[in-house]
């Protein structure tokens, strides 16, 4: 059973999206305007429940509202406070949900296609809840088996198999840099005894993604149960769970689910009946994308300027206090709860030899269907791009895809064969990084993308060092010079000079990778460089 | 005390556990050039001028700011870590305002120093000629914020030596400055004992004393070893080479 | 008055330095930014150096050190939003409002500035006036776009020398 999928036999309900993607469409006030036209036909929530649930992954069609019943399922987008009442119709209707009614023909331009392969190809592990289950209910997720695997690891599972099943696993961590996860446990776990810290980073901060936001807003007690089976394999007692400030609704729900685990006891001390405890607390940022970077994060967490320090020592060894700290991102940890279910060798049977399991991307820009999906690893970026995400919108070619946010870059149209997975991305240049895949068409040009993540990256700089403080900005005034037609033949070889340097010698991730999108669209459409060298040259 | 073997430059070398690449490379008699780092100071690896290359790995590591460790082969130098040395210096001089002809430092400096050693002489890049102030509103001090680097040596001399921690970086990216207090005129900020220590250790002449007048200054940049000496004595081990807190633990990228 | 304030929600959170974050979101939330005074009060709570909270309060993008203008508009340039053109629309709205991007406005009464990625992708390119969120801008009809900025109440400096 998926988020969106066919739930055939199931009793009536509306499922209505309530993460941030539709609330800015308008989602609440559908949900109010579902609600009156509910009890103007005189039902209550008993009768027809109308949930609001995680994101329905086709974001850029919102609100939606998934309509269940003894028929299956209909997915409806765009949909107006107005058509509130035909809503209801069809929900409450006899017979099947896609029969022959008034109602449904209102509906008609509204109605999405389930078995499009933007849904049809979507293995939801990951995103299992999100999208079925009500985020603010503790209930509901326990009915969806939420917390049953941090009690199997608890009562029946030593540190030791939990992690070993990890690593069977093969999951690699999704906050970019794709280490494996197994490994970085048993490197925190086998350091020497005393207090050990987990921390969750939800600092996502690349713009165009939002994997780890639909977790948060929309299943947020998997996350809290993937961290809690983590704290137990590498036995830590305490942690953190650090959110990125501009994401008020997921930071509202988080806590919520946090307040509601530790009433229950499934969280806190003794949790779960066990004899360990666990202390999660959650942090909020302040805007600083660097944050994200795992140092920088702990000295945000310890309430001083997010500055990444360099590693070694990494935090596995020297974290929070000086003791071992391990650091997994929401999507590394949301995907725990269902391989512990599942075991680690049906995780690692999806996916390629080197990236196992599934992965979710945000797809957006010059796209027909924007939105969320989950999707095995080793899928080709064509199949996400044109079968699923329905190319670019009015029949136009797409041009390049960007992945990795700031850090990655774009594989050119020619290059959509290639599948999607840590080594082949890396290898064209590009990067996995969180999982944003923004479509970019014909009209884009690339000297002038290459500039928008350069001030994206001057801006976020922390300033610690110098080849990211001042090399960023040096290399924005030459990528100008490139958009503005006026620069000179050397300056290509300045720009690729400067990039190779920053590359090379900054302190953290943020700077090592700032240069990657120029050099990625350098090598793939220097062309457009070349043009750049223009009759304006050496003007200033 | 236990003792670490490893090769610089192919060149065998022993220092105690402990011990900094940077005290390595220096016991095998290489000088690298460094901005940030000063002994006795903590290490925050921010200039990148004395990264250095490791055998079995493709990242650079600043070698001030890294632990050696058993059997590392250190490489200090190659056509790259050239190239890169020099354009570090470039970029400093395109940041800031450094008219060395007209500066309280000239001839004591530490960044013209390390121009000289890594053969700089003009900027591949276009100076940013930034507007920067001068706070003259301590009675026996200055900072010139147009020569500043942002080594953050200032920072850390007052907060772990002085104790009194007036300094602090203030902003992000190219925007950073160093502050005293809450962006107050240094001369407003109670904390500052005038100990001088400041000024001391400034590589350039962006902290100085108010009666220097051009390549007048003379600094003192040994002070905070010798401070840390002092104030360890009994504690502090052979040569002087053990670090104010010894790492723990080491050993390889576990990520 | 404010002063008791920050007293109390630092006694809250236990005069920890590692709270000094939440504290000044906190400290932001009463005053609608974080003047010196607060500042201050804060570092004297906490104990801790005024470089240090000045360089915190400073460093993180969400802390204002000034107050606030009366309206903000806030552009996403965010890569969704710049793929579907944002960077026109942040021009178009310089020139409406004869603001510069990030810049102080003379009158103070609006401001304009840039902001990364919302998570409103699905619906590029976006604003933020005033909290609310605009969705899907007509970066390519004119007519349609200035339509939609009267809507928001967008003042017009056409015409305004600056
Ligand atoms: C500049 C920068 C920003 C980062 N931002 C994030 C982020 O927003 N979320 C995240 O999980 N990891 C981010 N990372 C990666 C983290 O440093 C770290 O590798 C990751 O959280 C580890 O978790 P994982 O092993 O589960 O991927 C960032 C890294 C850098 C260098
Ligand atoms: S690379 Fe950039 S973000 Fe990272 S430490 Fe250096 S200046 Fe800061
Ligand atoms: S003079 Fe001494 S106390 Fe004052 S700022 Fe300098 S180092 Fe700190
Ligand atoms: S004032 Fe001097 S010591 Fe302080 S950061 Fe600037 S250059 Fe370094
Ligand atoms: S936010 Fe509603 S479908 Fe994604
Ligand atoms: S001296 Fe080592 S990085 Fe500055
Ligand atoms: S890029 Fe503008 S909302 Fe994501």
């Amino acid at each position: 059973m998926t988020g969106v999928q066919a739930m055939r036999g199931a009793p009536r309900r509306l499922r209505c999206c309530g993460a941030s993607g539709c609330r800015s469409a308008g989602s609440e006030a559908l949900q109010v305007a579902l609600e009156q036209a509910r009890a103007a036909v005189g039902l209550d929530a008993g009768a027809l429940p109308i949930q609001p649930v995680g994101c329905l992954r086709l974001c850029g069609r919102g609100p939606l509202v998934a309509c269940d019943g003894p028929g299956g399922t209909a997915l409806y987008g765009g949909v107006p406070p107005a058509q509130a009442g035909a809503l209801i119709a069809v929900a409450s209707a006899e017979g099947p949900i896609d029969g022959p009614l008034r109602a449904e023909a209102a509906l008609a331009a509204h109605r999405l296609d389930l078995s499009h392969p933007f849904f049809a190809l979507q293995i939801p592990v990951v995103l299992e809840g999100c999208g079925s289950l009500d985020p603010c209910s503790l209930d509901d997720a326990l009915a969806h088996g939420a917390y049953a695997q941090l009690k199997r690891c608890l009562q029946d599972l030593s540190p030791e198999q939990v992690r070993d099943e990890v690593r069977r696993s093969g999951l690699r961590g999704r906050g970019g840099a794709g280490y494996p996860t197994g490994l970085k446990w048993d490197t925190v776990a086998l350091q020497p005894a005393g207090p050990r810290f987990v921390v969750c980073n939800a600092d996502e901060g690349d713009p165009g993604a939002f994997m780890d936001r639909s977790v948060l807003e929309g299943d947020p007690h998997r996350l809290l149960e993937g961290l809690a089976i983590a704290a137990y394999a590498v036995g830590a007692d305490r942690g953190y769970l650090y959110v990125r400030a501009e994401y008020p609704l997921a930071i509202e729900r988080l806590r919520l689910a946090l307040q509601q685990a530790q009433a229950r006891g499934l969280l806190g001390l003794g949790h779960c009946g066990s004899r360990h405890d666990l202390q999660l607390e959650v942090r909020v940022g302040a805007g600083a994308y660097v944050c994200g970077e795992e140092t920088a994060l702990l000295r945000s967490i310890e309430g001083k300027r997010g500055m990444p320090s360099p590693r070694p020592p990494y935090p596995a060894q020297a974290g929070l206090q000086g003791a071992p700290t391990l650091i997994n991102n929401v999507e590394t940890l949301a995907a725990l709860p269902a391989i512990l279910r599942e075991g680690g060798a049906w995780y690692a049977a999806m996916g390629t030899e080197s990236s196992r399991g599934t992965k979710v991307f945000a797809l957006s820009g010059a796209v027909c269907h924007t939105g969320l999906l989950e999707v095995p690893m080793g899928i080709q970026l064509r199949t996400v791009v044109e079968t699923m995400g329905g190319g670019v919108p009015d029949g136009g070619a797409v041009k390049a895809v960007q992945t990795g946010g700031p850090s990655g870059g774009c594989i050119p149209a020619e290059r959509l064969d290639t599948p999607v997975d840590y080594e082949s991305l890396t290898a064209l240049g590009s990067m996995m990084g969180s999982g944003g895949m923004v479509v970019m068409g014909e009209t884009t040009a690339m000297p002038e993308v290459a500039r928008h993540f350069m001030r994206f990256s001057v801006n976020e700089s922390c300033g610690k060092c110098l080849p990211c403080r001042a090399g960023t900005v040096q290399l924005e005034q030459l990528l100008q010079r490139f958009v503005e037609g006026r620069a000179e033949a050397a300056d290509l070889d300045r720009l690729d000079a400067l990039c190779r340097m920053v590359k090379a010698t900054s302190l953290c991730g943020l700077g090592q990778a700032a240069p990657n999108p120029v050099l990625s669209t350098l090598r793939w459409f220097r062309h457009e460089y070349e043009a750049g060298c223009g009759p304006l040259a050496g003007k200033p | 005390m236990s003792v670490i073997t490893l090769t610089v430059d192919g060149c065998d070398v022993a220092v105690p556990a402990g011990a900094s690449l940077l005290q390595a490379a220096g016991a095998a008699g290489v000088k690298l050039p460094t901005l940030c780092h000063l002994d006795g100071l903590t290490p925050v690896g921010a200039c990148r001028l004395c990264l250095v290359a490791l055998e079995g790995t493709t990242k650079l590591l600043p070698a001030c700011a890294t632990e050696a460790a058993e059997g590392m082969a250190v490489s200090t130098t190659s056509p790259e870590l050239r190239e890169y040395r020099r354009m570090a210096v470039e970029l400093f001089f395109a940041e800031g305002n450094h008219i060395c002809a007209y500066c309280v430092s000239n001839g004591a400096c530490e960044l013209q120093d390390v121009a000289v050693t890594v053969g700089m002489d003009h900027s591949r890049f276009p100076y940013r000629y930034p507007q920067r102030p001068v706070d003259a509103s301590h009675p026996w001090f200055a900072l010139d914020h147009n020569h500043c680097i942002l080594c953050t040596r200032c920072v850390r001399v007052c907060d772990e030596i002085e104790g009194a921690h007036v300094w602090d970086l203030a902003e992000r990216g190219s925007d950073c400055r160093i502050i005293s207090g809450l962006d107050q005129p240094w001369g407003e900020v109670e904390a500052c004992t005038s100990c001088g220590k400041c000024v001391e250790v400034c590589p350039t002449g962006a902290l100085f004393h108010r009666e220097d007048g051009t390549s007048e200054k003379h600094p003192h940049r040994e002070l905070p070893f010798q401070l840390r000496l002092a104030r360890e004595q009994g504690q502090w081990r052979n040569q002087g080479q053990a670090l104010p807190q010894a790492l723990e633990g080491g050993g390889e990228d576990p990520s | 008055m404010a002063d008791r304030r920050i007293a109390l929600l630092i006694r809250r959170h236990g005069g920890r330095a590692e709270a000094l974050i939440e504290v000044l979101h906190q400290v932001q939330e009463i005053h609608g930014y974080l003047p010196t005074s607060a500042l201050l009060a804060v570092a004297r709570g906490l104990q801790l150096p005024l470089s240090r909270v000045y360089g915190v309060a400073s460093f993180y993008h969400l802390f204002r050190l000034q107050a606030p203008s009366e309206h903000r508009c806030a552009v996403c340039l965010g890569t969704a939003c710049f793929v579907r053109h944002a960077g026109v629309l942040a021009k178009q709205l310089e020139q409406r409002l004869g603001l510069v991007m990030d810049a102080a406005g003379a009158d103070g009464i609006w401001a304009l500035e840039q902001i990364s990625c919302i998570g409103a992708c699905g619906q590029a390119p976006v604003l933020v006036v005033d909290g609310a969120l605009e969705t899907k801008l007509p970066v390519d009809d004119q007519e349609a776009l200035a339509a939609r900025f009267d809507a928001m109440g967008l003042p017009s400096a056409r015409g305004q020398v600056r």
